[in-house]
């Protein structure tokens, strides 16, 4: 597009040098605090109901075990989302890439499942992940091919995806008993240990601490991720500077594609150990949140995937401890986007403020 | 010349203005006033603060110390709402439109006066075209603003200051983007406005524009204040000295010379834009080693589509790029920037921000199209200390005003932005410079530096394809020219054989 942009410094000069953590900080607390006043009015304590759920997300070890094991699947959604739009695309097909992913996943599982675990592990995780993949390049290609926005096709090629998936899981790959849209349990080889004994969470955090890591490098460390980034900032500026711009684009929906398959197959080997029909209550969509929460830096989305998942673990506890119903923690997610996004006005009330 | 200057306070008046950025300071106490109908003219080197200081006035920035008064009354500027208010309009360097929006669209954006809701569309057309009439500015009210030539993406942000009632009028080097018969006009539309009582700050690097156009001078180097004359006392030489400390000579390009090889060609090239407008027929030119190629020309007539082919952003649709290369010629029609690079090519292109900066640090910008060479990256990873000092060798041998290799590139002022793709595009022993209005926007020690800089690539060796709309720059450099117009070449000729009028009748399409 040739367009006359607003270079230059950022128009709040003033206030440059807040950092996006901060930004992102703010952002939570005031969602906290409009949180607080909805609390208010439904007639209960705010104090009682935040402390019943920190208590209900982080206050044992079990629900410090539940909070983590919620943040697995999205911290790789949320990374896939990140990675993608560091490269200028919108990947909103992570949730259809993780469902075929894991269905994938499942499969090879039932297919040899007397492999030992250290050869079917890792071939149920190249299975996921080359499935996601496929299914984000697909978007990609589209995308440079004849020039279809992503963002309308990562999100119809979720329909196609979930839809198969249900299909397989009602015919071909259902359960003998035959009764409920799932596949048969994967053998123990399949599964993951526990990490914390007594709790459910296993060891797919140690790989999701692993992905955060390895994110953190490609992007800030390698030269792949340096020219992604440049890729994602000004596309012209990268051709200008000979690089494959149609190659690092695919790369990045195949990046995200991967990570989003591993969401699933977490899910399928480390929680409901076979494949069901309602896998992820969303998490490719709240990987969106999380990426963007998280300032699309990998660190910044582990933390952003903790913070939702705690989230979502305490609003139960919330509401048997105050009443407050656990449908407030969804509003408070919704509150904390609005507030993500609106942080140039945020920025700009406060430099008014500040000046008069 | 005399002002008209009006009676009674002035309309803008700063007094001790003061801006840091961190422990840099842009803006050290600066005294500034603009009378009733005054043109007042800011100059001063890149990075001289020149922008900081209208960005103070147009509720940008908010300086650390220092007064503004708005006709005497002292105002706070927190947002270019405020500006706004106070009847400031200010043409930023680089423009601020929406260019997915039309005109009118555009000059509705923030503003109460258009309706509060839905803009009274029709309207704003209304008047803008009632603006335009008054001061000759056309604009068409409903044209995108993204379809717009640059010069007339300048008279909507002039028509947008006015119709948001601008009394005081800002312009940040309006001219860079302009060819010659585009500034005369500027310039009637500004001396109509000041008769008409706008007080007007006109920021250039240009002094004979300056001289031409305004009131009174004032000159900014290093964040200071260092004179304010009325123009009719001083001269360009005066001028040159207060911004630079120093006397300055402009380097021509010495006669003598033997070119080598054709380094680069293009042979019968043609193209059509996505709209199926002709941009350019059947064009053949070569660059030789050590020789510079200059492409002369009326802004507009093919050039930048000529350069765009010849780094390789867009394929001709017809004919072929040549480039030498050790094993023989290449044809490289239909290889992108990437393979040309690996040859020797280096392109400064026209417009910095959308082609060659990016939103990163100035170490980032610098390495950008070396980023997969050792020492710079090691088998895929980066080195981050050799990209530091890669970094801090190019700012120290282009003088780039900063605060270090971390800072931000967009944070950096116009010209030292120029100086960062220049040394970047230097910095690998080019054997081909593809260098499109390479001093635009730069000042006049940073242009001779570029002019010295050609002409050494050039004793190197390297073939030169310098596109450039200052006539100037262009008889300076040039070993031979080309003249451009509607897509072609319609004529050549050697340094000995250029005069004045060949060269304008070219221009114009009137010669052969
Ligand atoms: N947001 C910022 N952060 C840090 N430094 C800045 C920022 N904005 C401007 N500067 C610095 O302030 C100095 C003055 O910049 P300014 O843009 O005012 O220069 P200028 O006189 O307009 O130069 P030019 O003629 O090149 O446009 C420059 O050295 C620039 O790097
Ligand atoms: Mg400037």
């Amino acid at each position: 597009m040739s367009s006359s942009e607003a270079a230059g410094p950022s128009p709040s000069s003033a206030l440059a040098g807040r950092s996006e953590f901060v930004s992102s900080l703010l952002a939570v607390v005031l969602a906290l605090a409009v949180g607080a006043v909805l609390i208010l009015a439904w007639g209960a304590s705010p104090v009682t109901a935040y402390a019943a759920l920190l208590d209900g997300a982080f206050g044992s070890w079990n629900s410090l075990g539940e909070t983590l094991l919620r943040a697995i699947p999205l911290t790789f959604t949320g990374l896939a989302i990140a990675i993608a739009f560091r490269g200028g695309t919108f990947n909103l097909g992570a949730e259809g890439q993780l469902f075929l992913g894991a269905t994938a996943a499942a499969w090879v599982g039932l297919a040899i499942p007397t492999l030992p675990a250290p050869l079917l592990i890792p071939a149920m995780i190249v299975t996921a992940a080359f499935v996601g993949a496929l299914w984000s390049l697909l978007a990609g290609v589209l995308k440079l091919r004849f020039g279809a926005n992503e963002l309308i096709t990562t999100i119809m090629l979720n329909y196609i995806a979930i839809l198969f998936v249900s299909y397989l899981l009602r015919g071909p790959l259902q359960e003998a008993a035959g009764y409920l849209p799932q596949t048969e349990r994967l053998s123990a080889n399949a599964r993951f240990p526990a990490l914390i004994a007594g709790t459910r969470l296993h060891l797919g955090f140690l790989l999701a601490l692993a992905a955060v890591v390895l994110a953190h490098i490609a992007l800030w460390h390698t030269s792949w991720g340096f020219k992604l980034r440049v890729v994602g900032l000004n596309a012209r500026a990268a051709l200008n500077a000979g690089y494959n711009v149609r190659l690092l684009t695919l790369s990045a929906f195949v990046v995200s594609g991967v990570l989003a398959g591993l969401a699933g197959y977490m899910e399928v080997v480390g929680v409901q150990r076979r494949m069901i029909e309602n896998l992820s209550p969303g998490f490719g969509y709240t990987g969106i949140i999380v990426a963007l929460l998280g300032q699309t830096s990998p660190f910044g989305v582990l933390a952003a995937a903790i913070l939702f998942a705690g989230l979502q673990v305490g609003g139960s506890t919330m509401q048997t401890a105050s009443g407050v119903p656990s449908t407030l923690t969804t509003i408070i997610q919704g509150l904390v986007v609005l507030f993500v996004i609106g942080r140039g006005a945020v920025d700009l009330f406060l430099a008014r403020r500040g000046a008069k | 010349m005399t002002s008209a200057i009006g009676d009674g306070p002035a309309p803008l008046d700063l007094s001790g203005i003061t801006v840091r950025f961190g422990s840099f300071t842009a803006n050290d106490a600066v005294d500034f006033s603009v009378g009733r109908g005054e043109i007042h003219a800011l100059l001063g080197e890149n990075g001289a603060g020149k922008t900081t200081l209208m960005r103070v006035v147009a509720g940008l920035i908010i300086p650390q110390e220092g007064t503004i008064r708005i006709d005497g009354r002292p105002v706070r500027l927190a947002s270019p709402l405020d500006a706004a208010a106070e009847g400031i309009g200010m043409v930023h360097q680089h423009f601020m439109l929406i260019s997915t929006l039309t005109v009118a669209q555009n000059v509705c954006v923030g503003i109460a006066k258009a309706g509060r809701v839905f803009p009274d569309l029709a309207k704003v057309a209304r008047d803008l075209e009632e603006i335009g009439a008054r001061y000759g500015l056309q604009v068409d009210p409903h044209a995108l603003v993204g379809s717009l030539s640059v010069a007339s993406r300048q008279r909507v942000e002039i028509v947008k200051a006015l119709y948001r009632g601008a009394r005081i009028l800002v312009l940040d080097e309006p001219t860079a983007v302009l060819a010659p018969q585009e500034v005369d006009g500027l310039f009637r539309v500004l001396r109509m406005l000041a008769e008409a009582g706008t007080a007007i700050v006109f920021i250039s690097h240009k002094l004979g524009e300056v001289m031409a156009l305004s009131h009174r001078v004032s000159v900014l180097r290093h964040g200071r204040l260092v004179a304010t004359k009325p123009t009719a006392d001083t001269n360009p030489a005066e001028l040159a000295r207060l911004m630079i400390g120093e006397d300055l000579v402009l380097p021509t390009v010495d006669g003598a010379h033997t070119p080598g090889q054709v380094a680069i060609e293009t042979r019968g090239v043609s193209l059509r834009d996505e709209l199926g407008v002709t941009r350019l027929s059947d064009v053949s030119l070569a660059a030789r080693s050590g020789e510079i190629v200059g492409v002369a020309g009326v802004d507009g007539n093919g050039q930048q589509q000529l350069a765009e082919i010849l780094a390789g952003l867009q394929a001709p649709a017809a004919g072929a790029v040549i480039m030498a290369s050790p094993s023989g010629p290449v044809d490289v029609s239909r290889s992108g920037p990437g393979r040309r690079i690996a040859l020797g090519l280096a392109h400064i292109p026209e417009d910095r921000h959308h082609t060659a900066l990016v939103d990163m640090s100035i170490a980032d910008n610098a390495v950008l199209d070396s980023i997969d060479r050792p020492p710079l990256a090691r088998r895929g990873f980066l080195a981050h200390r050799a990209i530091r000092a890669f970094a801090t060798r190019l700012i120290a041998a282009n003088d780039v005003r900063c605060t270090g290799p971390e800072q931000g590139v967009m944070t950096l002022s116009g010209g030292n932005q120029q100086k960062v793709v220049l040394g970047r595009a230097l910095a690998h022993d080019p054997r081909v410079i593809v260098a499109v209005q390479p001093t635009r926007g730069l000042d006049l020690g940073a242009t001779a530096f570029v002019h010295r800089q050609l002409l050494a690539e050039r004793e190197k060796g390297a073939a030169i394809v310098l596109v450039s709309t200052e006539l100037d720059e262009v008889l300076a450099l040039s070993d031979r020219i080309v003249v451009m117009f509607a897509g072609r070449i319609v004529g050549a000729m050697s340094r000995a054989e250029v005069t004045l009028e060949r060269l304008g009748a070219m221009m114009t399409g009137q010669a052969a």
